[in-house]
């Protein structure tokens, strides 16, 4: 089987480092996601928890200065609620950089890319006030832990969260039954937007066989999934819709709670078509657009024959031949371009720390903005095109060129020698071209910038 | 200038499916421009997420209606069209475009999609201007029309954004940039790029156009910035100035499963500016 260390790392990782060993082998990265997670360690990112209490806190201080709007005291609590705030958006750009320094880091990329992976399966954000800088803390808290488990529990984990149950309208969603809607003073409706895309794009898929009536019943179902006011999970029963519901011809009874729930969750984990969904997005994400057939039907196999467990699923995708062979290599989109950027050039820990808020906005979010991906903000629950068509655009390119031409230089001043960075970012064998043009160049910023915007650096 | 009012259904035999909306718009919405042999503009402005019509253009003169939505009736009155719609209070702005016979409405217009309800797939639909989605390789009706054209040019072919719209998929060229992008780099990184980008025909092609549209954008990289929908709608109407003929973009946040009577209005402002930034760059001798 025709496995590189090389690439190991660009396909299934952030490419090169000059400062790190690559794996010797498929059971080296598969050992890799089930160690300690180093990289969290090192560069940790705070829980939701850490959000709550800004939330309780701004809203706290806010409401006394809303009260007392003319005193000395409403005026010093309007000010601490205006610095809690920045200070909350500040660190939500430091959790960016710790993304980024974790991609720079890590000697075990492919965790950090199939984190990157089910992160964009499990699209949720942040629509209002500070929960828009949630994202992260979904992210490490019910994402990280589950992406080496069974596919169920992380579905589970993604689903009921928190932020998921805001970005997706389900705090609001009461059964026509339930007690909450006969209320007449508060219009309370059902909200189906969950449990639709709970089928189409978490498990089912949207070519899968469910209906509209499929995606109603699961809306009932999923009644009383809500929150408290600082966005802790509560279970609220006055909210859920009594009695059974079928799905998928299935039926779902029992006292309202999360029993039928997490039933539902665990029938549609182990549904084949959401084992040939898994499949299909793992395939185009990490070989092709366009998969070999008998690479998804084995994934799909896998999938099915293991009760959805996705460390034999990650065996299957990296024992495949072609997962390795397939030559119509994917670009990276914008931040995987930037990360294996800042890897490559091995940018300092101290560098990426002292970062100032405008220096991140600057150098790394504007950028990646201009590139076609503002970052952890797709535009959808769908999350971002895997279509190279999407990222391969004329803004597209100018955007990827103009940042690694002007950029790297800030990142670390000390740039590399081009003739070394070749190999640093290409490995032992990069193509004539690229060689060439990083000797041509007439500034050593623009020989880093060509290196970085080759194609064999642009595609995976 | 007068026209005969033009029924509902001689409006869509004639100009086809009006589309609208396609997944995952990023910030900078795609504006793609077409040239063409004649002297009418059009653009297409897709609202994507949905936009609640029956609020938009409300049938206040249907007995039902307001038993039916009770909630989104109250606050600012609509402003009356014709006796039996109603304009939402957040377009009133556009009001003297209504009374001089230069906006109209189709309403209760629909395609035969009722399936699963998809945003994503519903809205494929609309830009792809067919009754199923065939699969791979689909192409949008616009590029469709564009084919059918004599003398459609291709190098101000283009689309402002990160990824083309559905609707201009196809044979026709269309093209993707965004007023703020511009590739600043000397001409021996240039010709070196190019070079290496040669093996690879698809990241040539994206390149080489950049350098086209860079060139001829105008007051590149020059000063303060607006609002984005504005950007783009200066940028649309100054090309529609020039040899461009048909202009296609997105608007976002259309999506308004709650909460309606807030957020709507926001999105109405949005299309609301963007018509009359249009109308205004483009100039009485092009709107007429």
């Amino acid at each position: 089987m025709p496995f590189t260390p090389e690439m190991a790392e660009r396909r299934f990782g952030y490419g090169l480092s000059p400062q790190i060993v690559p794996p010797s082998s498929v059971a080296q990265m598969l050992s890799g996601l089930q160690g300690a997670d180093v990289m969290a360690q090192a560069y940790p990112i705070p829980g939701f928890r850490h959000i709550q209490e800004q939330i309780v806190y701004v809203r706290r201080f806010s409401r006394y200065a809303r009260k007392n709007p003319e005193t000395e005291a409403g005026q010093a609590a309007e000010q601490k609620a205006k610095l809690a705030r920045r200070a909350l958006f500040h660190d939500r750009q430091r959790w960016t950089v710790a993304a980024l320094q974790r991609r720079i880091g890590t000697p075990h990329a492919f965790r950090e890319r199939l984190i990157a992976f089910w992160a964009d399966h499990f699209t949720a954000r942040g629509k209002s006030g500070l929960l828009r800088a949630a994202a992260p803390a979904y992210l490490e808290e019910a994402l990280r832990p589950h992406v080496s488990g069974k596919f169920v529990d992380l579905l589970r984990a993604c689903v009921t969260h928190p932020l998921m149950l805001h970005y997706l309208d389900q705090n609001t969603s009461a059964g026509p039954n339930s007690r909450a809607a006969q209320r007449p003073d508060r219009q309370r409706g059902l909200n189906e937007n969950l449990a639709r895309e709970v089928l189409e794009l978490h498990t089912l898929g949207v070519g899968g066989p469910y209906t509209q009536n499929d995606v109603h019943e699961l809306a009932k179902l999923l009644t009383g999934l809500a929150g408290t006011r600082d966005y802790s999970f509560k279970f609220r029963r006055n909210m859920a819709e009594p009695g059974a519901e079928t799905v998928l011809g299935r039926s779902y009874d029992g006292p309202p709670g999360l029993a039928p729930i997490h039933a539902v969750l665990t029938d549609l984990a182990l549904h084949p078509a959401t084992a040939a969904h898994i499949a299909r997005k793992l395939a185009v994400h990490f070989v092709s657009d366009t998969p070999p057939p008998d690479l998804i039907e084995d994934l799909q196999e896998t999938y099915l024959g293991s009760g959805g467990d996705l460390m034999t699923c990650y065996a299957a995708l990296l024992h495949h031949p072609a997962s390795w062979t397939t030559h119509a290599p994917n670009i990276r989109p914008p931040d995987e371009f930037v990360g294996a950027a800042l890897r490559a050039m091995a940018v300092k820990p101290e560098m990426m720390e002292a970062l100032r808020p405008a220096q991140i906005r600057r150098l790394l979010l504007t950028p990646m903005r201009l590139m076609g991906q503002a970052w952890q903000q797709p535009a959808g629950p769908d999350g971002w095109p895997e279509d190279d068509g999407a990222w391969i655009t004329p803004q597209g390119i100018a955007a990827r060129l103009d940042w690694a031409v002007n950029t790297p230089a800030q990142l670390r001043p000390d740039l590399p020698d081009p003739r070394n960075f070749v190999h640093d970012a290409l490995g032992p064998n990069p193509p004539a071209d690229v060689v060439f043009a990083a000797s041509a160049a007439e500034t050593r910023a623009d020989a880093i910038g060509l290196v970085l915007c080759a194609p064999a650096f642009q595609r995976r | 200038m007068t026209h005969a009012p033009l029924s509902r259904r001689q409006m869509l035999t004639r100009s086809g499916l009006i589309g609208c909306s396609l997944a995952a718009s990023p910030l900078w919405t795609p504006l793609s421009l077409a040239n063409a042999p004649w002297q009418g503009r059009l653009v297409v402005i897709i609202l994507r997420g949905g936009m609640d019509g029956l609020d938009v253009v409300r049938p206040t003169g249907d007995p039902a209606f307001a038993a039916l939505r009770p909630t989104l009736a109250k606050g600012d009155a609509p402003l009356d069209l014709d006796g039996y719609f109603a304009l939402h209070p957040a377009l009133r702005d556009l009001m003297p475009l209504w009374h001089r016979e230069e906006l109209g409405f189709v309403h209760a217009v629909s395609t035969p999609y009722r399936d699963k309800r998809s945003h994503f797939d519903g809205q494929d639909l609309l830009e792809a201007g067919t009754q199923v989605l065939a699969g791979a390789g689909r192409d949008g009706w616009l590029n469709r029309l564009m084919q059918f054209l004599p003398q459609v040019e291709a190098e101000t072919a283009y689309g402002i954004g990160q990824e083309p719209l559905t609707l201009l998929d196809g044979a026709a060229p269309v093209a993707n940039w965004t007023p703020d992008a511009a590739l600043h780099l000397s001409p021996q990184a240039l010709r070196l790029a190019e070079q290496i980008m040669k093996s690879d025909p698809q990241m040539y092609a994206a390149l080489m156009e950049a350098q086209l549209l860079s060139g001829a954008q105008p007051g590149a990289g020059s000063g303060k910035k607006g609002p984005a929908h504005i950007e783009i709608a200066k940028f649309a109407g100054d090309r529609l100035r020039g040899p461009a003929r048909i202009a296609a973009f997105s608007l976002n946040g259309w999506d308004t499963h709650r909460a309606q009577a807030r957020t709507l209005p926001r999105s109405l402002g949005q299309l609301s500016d963007v018509i009359l930034t249009l109308k205004q760059d483009l100039g009485a001798s092009v709107w007429g």
